[in-house]
């Protein structure tokens, strides 16, 4: 596969004016011109100037990710656009809650795995658990395929929240 | 700030006028009607009833595109809204500036299923570059301008302002255009310095270069124009236009190589195939321009100028991309290019005109006008004859007559020539000649136009009526859907599946009934008197022009194929069949 057809994934980060519409407007975009979205948050972040602050990981060519880029930076209640992938190192982070039901053993794993994970129980009845983790995808991700045998019956995932590191701001 | 304060449709009426609005194009119901009361109990804006939203649309289009200035429409909510849409698509594709005023239900019934509600904004995103619903008076004046900022600033468009019927009934203060704040969308218009030099360097040191332009060059204004004639003029460069560029560059101009693009000129296309710098001015790398991608000017080095960042590297990379107005770029051009004494290679470019005077030989748009039967070649070749020395307007609708016009017609100025060019909508060219006539209320416009065209928007002619607005439709009536009909040749096997257009009207009887003059003729030897007719009768004219029913366009770039696989007349066979893969494209 040459350069030009690799698909990368990347982490944008879209400050917007925080109206109605305005996701609606970033999604239909998304849609319609056919980009992947494989996670979404949305927040808003300054309520002062009603800004919300966007972070959209999508995957694509490099070609395309420009494009997506481009695109988004013209929507008239978009600020600015970052590409927090290309722009730096940053920290990307994500919550998901994680319910296991199960009895014995299996529940006596799931409570040791959740501990090396530093993973938090936020409720617990005598047959379940709900699990608290944090991190980012990748440590998500291996948390919940050791809870598929352990009884995992339900996740409930945020979507990554991401920033640059250093003294720079979006 | 006011003492008195006004209505909701009053503010808007006001703001209309402060942004320099002269006419309106719409059509009233139920939810608009505190506007239309307003419109009522004023003198300063003029409104044009057209007969469906659709036209109200097209008609301001063709204001726009012939002024270079904002058209303005108004229509009621729910199927007033939604019969907008092809005509905001239409300008969306297009990038014409338009202010589309909607109205909508009381905002207390606003997700009800009232009457005549539809989720405006939620179908126009797509296809509008912003819209807004204003849900309180108090912000209707701050809309209103921005909404105009908006539609004309960086690359322009659509933009739609949802009003419910209760705002507009409420009372408000009027807020200046002055007193807004338009920071929030500052689009870039300066292009970066250091590109520019690299790019003039790289324009000197070209041996086969070509200049490719478009539209963008007419939406930066007549400067740009200017601008754009003056500097091909001082490198001495071929130069060709799109579909939406014609007139960009003078067409009568020895270095303009006609229009590239699936049905260009040979020397268009095979200039852009040979050449090893291309210059792309203000257009967009469209399919209909390139053909198959990965054969596109496969040893061109690629600058790019274009105000829509999005543009750039969106279908083919280019080597220098220059963000910025289309006029703002050429005047930096031009002074690099004279501050540096930026020189060409004469004999490099003497060789690439001698390659390019061959093509030109082959004479990729002759015709044979045969004796009894009219060539739609012939009459666009006359028409342009005919028109040489008045004040011409055109617009066309889509199909096969449209490509023709654009072959057969000279535009030596932007904003004569009004098309359909991204969406390709049938029925464009009647409702847009409406909106020119207004505009240019003593000049010639002519529709040129297909007999099924023609019948999608044809409940427009009571407009003309009613203004008496003095346009010709000159309908190169083929009984086909001509287009469709050749592709079904080429490409499918010489079925014409629901291509053939059945049970026409009299045009003459209908131009009639529409108080118009009505003409006919299918022998080649009236052609030049119908057309004097047309052009001389102070009124609109029908003219129902009885052309080759098989008379195909060309030249083409058959699907799929490249630049230089062009067929260049029906005897010309493809290269290669045409593969499944160009079969799928449209």
């Amino acid at each position: 596969m040459s350069k030009d057809e690799q698909i990368n994934f990347h982490t944008i980060s879209v400050l917007v004016d925080n109206e109605s519409g305005v996701l609606a407007r970033v999604i239909g975009l998304f849609s319609g011109r056919g980009y992947n979205i494989e996670s979404l948050t949305v927040a808003e972040v300054d309520i002062k100037k009603a800004l919300s602050r966007i972070t959209i990981v999508t995957s694509g060519t490099e070609m395309i990710i420009e494009q997506i880029k481009a695109q988004l930076g013209r929507l008239v209640p978009v600020h600015r656009v970052s590409d927090l992938t290309l722009d730096g190192p940053h920290v990307g982070r994500e919550l998901a809650l994680v319910k296991v039901v199960g009895s014995g053993e299996k529940r006596v794993e799931s409570l040791r795995i959740a501990d090396i994970f530093r993973a938090r129980a936020v409720d617990s009845t005598n047959e379940s658990f709900v699990f608290e983790i944090v991190g980012d995808t990748g440590k998500l991700n291996a948390f919940i395929d050791l809870m598929r045998p352990l009884g995992l019956v339900d996740i409930s995932r945020t979507g990554v929240a991401a920033i640059a590191r250093g003294m720079a701001s979006l | 700030m006011s003492t008195t304060q006004l209505s909701g449709a009053e503010i808007i009426l006001k703001a209309l006028a402060d942004q320099g609005v002269e006419v309106i194009f719409g059509y009233p119901g139920g939810a608009v009607l505190p506007i239309y009361d307003a419109i009522f109990q004023q003198n300063r804006i003029r409104h044009i009833l057209v007969r469906q939203e659709g036209g109200a649309v097209h008609a301001a289009e063709g204001y726009a595109r012939s002024t270079g200035k904002v058209g303005v429409v108004l229509v009621t909510s729910g199927p007033g809204a939604t019969n907008a849409v092809t005509g905001l698509t239409d300008a969306l594709m297009d990038s014409i500036p338009i202010i589309c005023l909607t109205g909508q239900v009381p905002t207390h019934l606003i997700g009800n299923d009232a009457f005549q509600e539809c989720d405006t904004t939620g179908i126009t995103r797509p296809c509008t570059k912003h819209n807004y619903l204003v849900k309180d008076v108090k912000n209707l004046s701050k809309v209103l301008h921005e909404a105009f900022h908006v539609a004309r600033s960086g690359r322009p468009g659509p933009v739609v302002v949802d009003l419910p019927k209760d705002v507009c009934m409420a009372l408000g203060d009027y807020v200046e255009k002055e007193n807004i704040s338009l920071e929030k969308y500052q689009p870039r218009l300066k292009g970066d310095a250091e590109k520019i030099k690299a790019a003039v360097e790289m324009i000197a040191s070209a041996k086969q270069p070509v200049f490719y332009c478009g539209g963008g060059v007419i939406n930066s204004g007549p400067k740009a124009s200017k601008l754009l004639t003056e500097f091909v003029r001082t490198t001495g460069y071929p130069c060709t236009l799109t579909l939406m560029g014609l007139g960009a560059y003078p067409a009568s101009d020895k270095q303009f190589l006609g229009m590239l693009g699936m049905h260009g000129t040979y020397e268009a296309n095979m200039t852009m195939h040979g050449c090893d710098v291309m210059v792309c001015v203000g257009a967009r790398f469209d399919d209909r321009i390139t053909g198959r991608l990965d054969a596109f000017a496969p040893n061109a080095k690629k600058i790019h100028i274009d105000i829509d960042p999005s543009s750039i590297n969106k279908n083919v990379k280019v080597d220098i991309p220059i963000i910025g107005d289309v006029a703002s770029v050429l005047e930096d051009m031009l002074a690099v290019w004279k501050s540096s004494k930026a020189k060409t290679n004469a004999a490099a470019l003497a060789r690439w005109w001698k390659q390019i005077d061959e093509w030109r030989r082959v004479d990729s748009l002759k015709f044979v006008q045969p004796k009894d039967i009219i060539k739609p070649q012939y009459v666009l070749q006359r028409l342009q004859e005919l028109t040489r020395d008045r004040d011409t307007y055109i617009t066309t609708e889509v199909g096969q007559h449209q490509m023709w016009a654009a072959q057969y017609l000279c535009f030596d100025e932007p904003n004569r020539w009004m098309t359909s060019g991204g969406l390709g909508t049938m029925g464009y060219g009647l409702p847009a000649a409406m909106g020119v006539q207004i505009a240019h209320p003593d000049s010639l416009v002519v529709d040129i136009s297909g007999e099924a065209s023609f019948l999608m928007n044809m409940q427009e002619l009571s407009t003309i009526a009613q203004y008496r607005l003095p346009v010709k439709c000159l309908i190169l009536n083929n009984f086909y859907m001509g287009m469709v009909r050749q592709w079904q040749e080429l490409l499918h096997g010489g079925r014409y599946a629901e291509s053939y257009m059945e049970s026409l009207p009299d045009f003459v009887k209908l131009a009639d009934t529409f108080g118009m003059v009505g003409l006919r003729t299918n022998k080649p030897g009236e052609v030049d008197d119908v057309l004097r007719e047309m052009i001389s009768v102070d009124r609109p004219v029908l003219v129902d022009m009885q052309i080759d029913p098989t008379e195909n366009c060309f030249p083409m770039i058959p699907s799929g194929a490249a630049h230089n696989e062009m067929l260049l007349g029906p005897d010309d066979k493809a290269q290669k069949p045409i593969s499944e893969e160009g079969m799928v494209l449209v």
